[in-house]
């Protein structure tokens, strides 16, 4: 019952992802050089980049597990770990692919229809392709399953009304992933009657309003649907039966190096400011940091391990995620407080402190998007056998 | 995984249940089950896993000791397998035979050093050496001048002062003043080789205790009744046993690292496995101690109890955490390396593992 919970085998990643690895840093430092971005600076919003995105498309990494057929280059799983967490690593500007890279692209190979593919995957592999996440609604977060959001059968198609919120880059993308319901509930399961599809953004009838979070900045948005019209080919999967396609969904979604590297460079920072001799608490304090990091990415390893081999570790991506954003959302407080005998005037010390008070303010957003840790707690318990 | 050998897991695992089953020691009045438990794992060879065969042990590889360690950890074992592993392990790399019987490794911690003199005799104690009095050898890294060296020692010819640790297990301070080793071989080995096994040997152990910690207290819960439900119904408690299960999964998965990088590794020198064994000494240490602690507060009263078999687990838990450097040793000396190496370093490093 229980011991699946704990499965995490100890693999490495295999020498193929070494010659990557040096590929990716060598274009990482080609970008920084030419003042793509500086991954100090954390000004730089939302990092959505489309020359970049179209730069990385042009080194065949973006969707690079997939497909020949599509333009993919059939590379693991494991080799797009890799990539992810060097990008993430250094704060890169992934805005742009990195959704439909992790998820939507999987999700339309998985359940879209062939002529769908055809026209996404080639252009998602290109870099030209921005997708967005359509779940949440005012009414509906964490219960994902009480989306009202309607979509209603008529010649060729459906038209879609309602409103989506917390809709991230939904004002740069080109389409959203979207959950609609196309019939009510059933009194036996209230999950039943949502249908995934993919809407154009440019479709008449949408409108997004901006949502200003509380960094200042325009990333999430509210999507208002007006009889927007998404025509038969953009259904995903069974009608009404979108509850049973998004557990594998999840899985990519949740165990990625992303759960925990959002900030990573405070970590960095706060090496650096505690300099070659820190204090005992300063030393002791990186000691666990350092450990706790190093057990999350091999977690994280094992889990995109078990997605290589076919497996759909749900379970354990949810541990991933759950422990992942639990430690980078408490990382920032105590990065503050190890470097608190920390003389405050030199440069780095500055620098330091201007990262942490970005990472301080994002750090609440990372246990709530993508699934609250509530909810993770819930989906581990019910693995255990007690829901 | 797969090409490690479940044989020697099941053969464990088959001993433990029918020797070793954690109600049935809570139960006896004596020690009378122990003697035909280490007659069981010595005869199935499980008690020189890290011995080769050209020298008289079972030849199975690092990977496969530590499995039997997680699975010993998994039923509480309370007696000397560890540490005659770890005793096979570094008699071995000096070339020693192993003897018959129980074993114990010393120095168990950092501070203690033992010294061999020109006439080939010792000086030095050990403190909180586990199963001390217990056994019939230690092995032990001892010095001569700068040169480490493995002896194997005769309990009977150490003064030892026996006393039990946190678990109630044995332990004791052994004074090697005056011994005259039963043998005495240079090796390339020090006592921080020691530690580095040793911790790696316990965050092990404390990986498979959790395992059953978290079971116990999950099977509980679906039985237990309140308020005219099974507890485990209440969400406050899914949430805890949750936060348990992930305890236990950062601990498999840090242990398990530690050993992969062990068995294929080369050597316990350098920054990768300082690394990985640190940090599975720290994680899993820190999992221990919020580990037990939910475990407990799922149980309530019952828990606290001698009758039950919880404390079994949490007692081990809190005592292998100590041993071979608790987190905060092992977090200073990670954290200094890291240090040292400065900032720009540490992506490296991680992502190298
Ligand atoms: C930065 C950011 C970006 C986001 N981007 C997107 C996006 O691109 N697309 C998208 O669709 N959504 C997005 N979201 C929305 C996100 O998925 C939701 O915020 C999340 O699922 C929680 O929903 P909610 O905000 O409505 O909170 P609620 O569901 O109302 O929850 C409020 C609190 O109640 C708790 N709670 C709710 N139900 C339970 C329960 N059954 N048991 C115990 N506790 C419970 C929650 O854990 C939480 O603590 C984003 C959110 C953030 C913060």
């Amino acid at each position: 019952m229980t011991a699946s919970v704990l499965q995490f085998d100890p693999i490495r990643l295999p020498p193929e992802c070494d010659v990557l690895r040096g590929e990716v840093r060598a274009f990482i430092e080609e970008e920084i050089a030419a003042g793509t971005f500086d991954p100090m600076d954390k000004s730089e919003g939302d990092r959505f980049n489309r020359p970049f995105a179209k730069r990385v498309a042009a080194k065949g990494w973006i969707g690079m597990t997939w497909p020949k057929k599509y333009g993919g280059q059939e590379r693991s799983f494991l080799e797009r770990y890799v990539m992810t967490e060097e990008f993430r690593a250094v704060s890169a500007p992934t805005g742009s692919f990195f959704t439909a890279d992790r998820q939507s692209g999987p999700t339309i190979m998985k359940y879209g229809q062939e002529e769908v593919k055809n026209e996404i995957l080639p252009a998602i592999i290109a870099g030209d392709c921005t997708f967005c996440i359509g779940m949440s609604e005012p009414g509906s977060g964490s219960d994902l399953f009480g989306a009202t959001t309607r979509a209603t059968k008529t010649d060729g198609g459906y038209l879609i009304n309602g409103t989506k919120i917390w809709t991230s880059g939904a004002h740069q993308a080109d389409y959203m992933i979207g959950l609609f319901r196309t019939a009510p509930p059933t009194k036996e399961n209230r999950r039943e009657g949502l249908t995934q599809f993919v809407v154009n953004m440019k479709t008449p009838g949408i409108t997004i309003n901006p949502v200003i979070n509380m960094v200042g900045r325009h990333e999430f948005n509210e999507v208002v649907f007006e009889d927007a019209f998404v025509a038969d080919k953009y259904v995903m999967g069974t009608p009404g039966q979108a509850w049973k396609q998004a557990t594998s969904e999840l899985a990519y979604e949740r165990s990625g190096p992303e759960r925990f590297l959002e900030t990573f460079y405070i970590l960095t920072e706060l090496v650096r400011v505690l300099g070659a001799e820190p204090d005992l608490r300063g030393s002791e304090g990186v000691g666990r940091l350092v450990a706790q990091l190093h057990t999350l990415r091999r977690m994280s390893v094992s889990v995109n391990g078990m997605l290589a081999e076919g497996l759909e570790p749900t379970l354990q991506g949810s541990i991933v995620k759950n422990l992942g954003t639990l430690w980078e959302q408490a990382l920032p407080a105590r990065a503050r407080d190890l470097a608190a005998f920390v003389d405050p005037d030199p440069t780095n010390m500055a620098s330091f402190q201007r990262v942490l008070e970005f990472a301080t303010t994002i750090a609440p957003k990372l246990t709530i998007q993508g699934g609250t840790t509530e909810i993770l707690n819930g989906i581990i318990a019910r693995g255990l056998g007690l829901r | 995984m797969s090409d490690r050998d479940t044989i020697i897991v099941d053969t464990a695992a088959r001993i433990f249940r029918d020797l070793c089953d954690p109600q049935t020691l809570n139960n006896a009045k004596d020690d009378s089950w122990k003697g035909p438990l280490w007659d069981a794992l010595e005869e199935s060879g499980l008690t020189l896993t890290w011995v080769s065969d050209e020298v008289g042990g079972a030849g199975a590889g690092m990977f496969d000791g530590f499995d039997v360690l997680r699975v010993a950890g998994s039923y509480a074992v309370p007696v000397p397998l560890s540490e005659t592993l770890l005793a096979g392990w570094l008699l071995e790399k000096a070339g020693i035979t192993c003897p018959a019987g129980p074993m114990t490794i010393a120095p168990q911690r950092a501070k203690d050093r033992i010294e061999i003199d020109a006439n080939g005799r010792l000086s030095g104690a050990a403190k909180q050496v586990p199963y001390a009095g217990e056994t019939t050898h230690i092995a032990i890294v001892a010095y001569k001048g700068d040169r480490p060296h493995v002896a194997l020692v005769a309990a009977a010819d150490c003064r030892i002062e026996s006393g039990r640790n946190i678990a109630l297990d044995p332990q004791g301070t052994v004074d090697f003043a005056g011994v005259q080793p039963l043998r005495c071989e240079p090796a390339p080995i020090s006592a921080d080789d020691l530690q580095m096994m040793g911790a790696a040997a316990r965050a092990t152990m404390i990986a498979g205790a959790l395992e059953t910690a978290m079971n116990i207290s999950v099977q509980y819960a679906q039985e237990r009744k309140a308020f005219g439900r099974n507890i485990g119904g209440f969400q406050a408690v899914q949430h805890n046993l949750s936060r348990l299960a992930c305890e236990a999964a950062a601990a498999t998965a840090a242990s398990g690292s530690a050993n992969e990088a062990i068995a294929n590794g080369d050597g316990l020198a350098g920054d990768a496995m300082l690394l990985e064994i640190a940090s599975a000494k720290i994680r899993c240490g820190e999992a221990a101690g919020q580990g037990a602690a939910i475990a407990h507060q799922a149980h309530g009263a019952i828990g606290f109890t001698q009758e039950h078999v919880l404390h079994r687990f949490t007692q081990r838990l809190w005592a292998w955490r100590d041993e071979f450097g608790s987190e905060a040793v092992w977090a200073v000396r990670l954290g200094n390396a890291m240090a040292g190496n400065g900032a720009d370093a540490l992506w490296p490093l991680l992502a190298s593992r």
